[in-house]
């Protein structure tokens, strides 16, 4: 087999292209700058047919223009992806062949986004976000990991090759490195290259996607479950239960991170059943809040009530049980059969909850000692109503905006930490192929093979970078109510 | 104020008092301290010679007695060992016995001795933390103006095409960790995989002598990912002073463009990043210890990771001390400036 190029066959006509119309659209952009600073500035005008008056003179025109140029370079950029995935196997290059391993997350995008800006008048503030173009980009970018995760981890499509298996001979290898006859694998080539250990790189990132989007939006939601259920009453109460919750806050602030993680994520941390007791601390914050949640409602109506409550905590407290009860820890008294599953990375969860559980705490007890001063919280407290109540059904949901914009944001955050958490080596085993454990495996030998490292720190950073500008299109939508 | 100022000053060290402890309670675990033992003495270690190697050098003692030793509030340990030696806690190398101190800890300016350079933690921390305040200096004078400068020229003009620019990049540099954009820049500019091996990939060299070529990836590599936040709050300080009454009065007067965002708007809209680059000091205390091993640079966040690799109990107390100080005063320092800065409260 010949080693791929990174744009095959294709790349013969498009690479000129796209160069081309780089330079030119550079020089546009340039020039449309240096205009900027002479031209004054152009308030829009609007014509009698109601169409809007276009910039004129020398600006308008270069405008024009890099519009059009801009359009021609992304559809330039769409046909490598598209011509790799219609032309057969190799004309595309690594990123054709790369394309045509994402095929099922590229049909999965456009059916969301078809059906979402379709019905985006009905769907809420989901469907407003399709109004922001900022916002657009960044969901396109959070929902291309969320499926390619979704079709590594539940039907094991796009990856190539065995995250694990190494094949002798493809050690520190380039990108589009053919393997040798007979290896097991989808295709016959290392997209993008091997590492250290031989294992296919391009596989190694897809699967590690799938441990950033199982850990990182469930440990968030951990994180808010704790921060809501103890900021609430801190900001509504007030007085000595605000000073202590917001001293323990802080005093979890105060510690630099890593140290925190240094001091946390150990082997011998884990000896002494520290984990397991904070999380048995930590994870019983959901049962509170939706027992709270749901009795505060229905209190009145106790059969409606206990027929609702009793499935719910039924089911959480048997989760609870399952997550908190951990083969050969000290926490380990349920049956076999009663455990529903072990998290074997239960440290790493419970680290990266008590690190983001403060900023959250702090965000909603400012938003409560905000919210508390208004007219209908004022109302629901002459109507009577208890102060579970008015928390957690009049202020809660007004303070909803703020806190989805955060969320977006402490996702991101989170993904960060695991990174840093595999970065240091610290929980997560070597072989681990998540992507903080993938860069510190390929920065040992960053001076002389540079292409291990590369790919999941560009992972990482899409993620992050995707979620920051979806929660900027959300705060943008949000605050137009 | 004085009382606001002492107030927050017995907060502070409440705080610095319990955070301390909780480390000190986390590195003097039972598996730490076999750790320990193992590390320093011997990897094969009976069970009993390492309950007999810790009762002699004192981690036997109750939890809270050892605190009170290392912070200088009770008489440190004198202990006749099983095997036949007497060690005292204060006892210097080669000092006889009958004239050590009795009280040595942090109140007597004694911060112990690191098991794994084998030298005192005062002097270890010291010049550790002269090389880390060489980098931070580059980052602060690198990342501060950076900011100021985007934040201000994003937040002029609303809206408009700079500002929309602008903020994609702050965005864009916010969402990148130290450790991707260290990996990045090293692979481009420090490898000849992209033609462009303009900088050094390693800082070891800094160390002694600090020139363009081996500094600069690590200080833009820390200064990014604080530049963008401390942007973003700039930029929308300024869009908010910008719509402020006093703004439009001068611009109906007839003030040019550059003047009043420099002579009015400018000196309001830095109250607020004041405190927020204050705040950054403990994010920054992050990025230094990811740069610092990415870049092999032997400072401050470096010896971090060594003592807690190595559960170095009085190193990391050390460490952790000294960070818990930089992340409190600067808490202090931004209360206290922007009580100062603002005209508002201040005269209130």
């Amino acid at each position: 087999m010949e080693p791929l190029t990174w744009t095959g066959a294709l790349g013969a006509f498009l690479n000129p292209a796209l160069g081309l119309g780089v330079v030119i659209l550079a020089i546009g952009i340039f020039a449309q700058i240096v205009l900027g600073f002479f031209t004054a500035p152009m308030t829009l005008q609007a014509n009698a047919d109601g169409t809007l008056q276009g910039r004129e003179g020398l600006l308008g025109t270069v405008e024009t223009v890099n519009k059009y140029l801009f359009l021609f370079v992304l559809v330039l950029v769409l046909a490598y992806l598209i011509g790799g995935i219609v032309t057969p196997y190799g004309t595309g290059g690594i990123i054709g062949e790369m394309s045509r391993q994402f095929l099922p997350v590229w049909v999965a995008l456009l059916v969301t986004f078809g059906l979402s800006i379709l019905y985006k008048r009905k769907l809420g503030l989901y469907g407003k976000l399709f109004d922001s173009t900022v916002g657009m980009i960044g969901f396109g970018i959070v929902m291309f990991w969320v499926f390619t995760a979704l079709f590594v981890g539940l039907f094991d499509l796009i990856a190539t090759h065995d995250y694990l298996s190494q094949v002798s001979g493809l050690k520190n290898k380039g990108p589009g490195i053919p393997v040798p006859e007979g290896t097991d694998g989808a295709i016959p080539h290392y997209l993008l290259g091997g590492d250290n250990l031989a294992r296919d790189i391009f596989s190694r990132v897809v699967v590690g996607s799938t441990f950033v989007i199982a850990i990182a939006p469930l440990a968030t939601v951990f994180a808010f479950m704790v921060g809501i259920t103890l900021g609430l009453p801190a900001g509504y109460y007030g007085g000595k239960l605000d000073t202590f919750l917001s001293f323990v806050a802080n005093l979890i602030l105060a510690f630099p991170v890593i140290l925190l993680f240094y001091l946390l994520v150990t082997p011998e941390i884990v000896l002494t059943g520290i984990p397991s007791y904070m999380a048995a601390f930590l994870f019983i914050f959901p049962l509170i809040f939706f027992g709270v949640l749901l009795n505060s409602r229905y209190y009145t109506q106790p059969a409606k009530r206990n027929a609702i409550l009793i499935p719910v905590l039924g089911i959480l407290g048997w989760l609870y049980l399952s997550v908190v009860n951990q083969k050969g820890t000290v926490i380990d008294f349920l049956p076999e059969w009663f455990d529903l599953f072990d998290i074997s990375i239960l440290v790493v969860f419970v680290s990266v909850v008590f690190v983001n559980a403060p900023t959250v705490f702090r965000i909603v007890r400012g938003l409560t000692l905000d919210l508390r001063t208004r007219d209908y919280v004022a109302a629901a407290q002459t109507r009577g109503e208890g102060a579970w109540y008015i928390m957690l059904w009049e202020i809660l949901p007004n303070a909803r905006g703020p806190l989805i914009v955060d969320f977006c944001l402490r996702i991101g955050y989170t993904t960060i930490l695991l990174g840093t958490l595999g970065f240091f080596g610290l929980g997560l085993s070597s072989e681990s192929p998540d992507w903080g454990t993938t860069i510190n495996e390929g920065r040992k030998l960053l001076l002389i093979f540079a292409h291990p490292a590369l790919p999941p720190a560009v992972a990482l950073l899409s993620l992050v970078l995707g979620l920051n500008l979806l929660a900027d299109g959300l705060r943008e939508e949000s605050l137009k109510d | 104020m004085g009382l606001f100022i002492l107030r927050r000053l017995g907060v502070m060290l409440l705080t610095a008092l319990c955070l301390t402890f909780i480390v000190f309670w986390l590195t003097n675990l039972g598996p730490n301290l076999e750790k320990l033992a193992k590390t320093q003495g011997n990897a094969r270690m009976t069970d009993d010679a390492v309950v007999s190697w810790l009762e002699n050098r004192g981690y036997s003692q109750p939890l809270p007695v050892k605190y009170g030793q290392w912070l200088g509030v009770l008489p440190g340990y004198v202990i006749d060992g099983s095997d036949g030696e007497t060690r005292a806690r204060c006892q210097e190398p080669g000092q006889p016995l009958d004239e050590v101190s009795t009280f040595c800890g942090i109140l007597q300016g004694d911060w112990g001795f690191s098991t794994v350079f084998k030298d005192e933690v005062g002097s270890i921390v010291a010049t550790r933390l002269g090389l880390t305040g060489k980098l931070m200096f580059w980052v602060m004078m690198v990342m501060v103006p950076g900011a100021l400068i985007i934040g201000v020229l994003a937040g002029m003009r609303e809206g408009s095409r700079t500002d929309r620019t602008l903020s994609t990049v702050s965005i864009v540099s916010t969402a990148t960790p130290e450790y991707v954009s260290g990996v990045v820049f090293i692979s481009v500019f420090a490898t000849a995989t992209f033609g462009m091996q303009w900088f050094k990939g390693t800082a070891t060299a800094a160390m002694d002598d600090a020139t363009f070529e081996n500094f600069f990836l690590p200080v833009i590599t820390i200064a990014l990912y604080g530049m963008g936040y401390i942007a973003r709050m700039t930029r929308a300080s300024m869009t908010e002073v910008m719509t402020a009454q006093y703004i439009r009065t001068a611009r109906l007067k007839g003030v040019s463009f550059p003047k009043i965002v420099l002579k009015h708007a400018l000196r309001n809209a830095l109250i607020a990043p004041f405190t927020v680059i204050m705040l950054q000091f403990p994010w920054l205390l992050n990025g230094v210890v990811i740069v610092e091993t990415l870049f092999n640079y032997k400072g401050f966040g470096w010896v971090l990771v060594q003592a807690a690799g190595n559960n170095d109990i009085e190193l990391l107390l050390g460490v952790s001390v000294v960070s818990v100080f930089v992340v409190l005063i600067t808490q202090l320092i931004s209360d206290i400036g922007y009580v100062f800065l603002n005209p508002r409260i201040r005269i209130s």
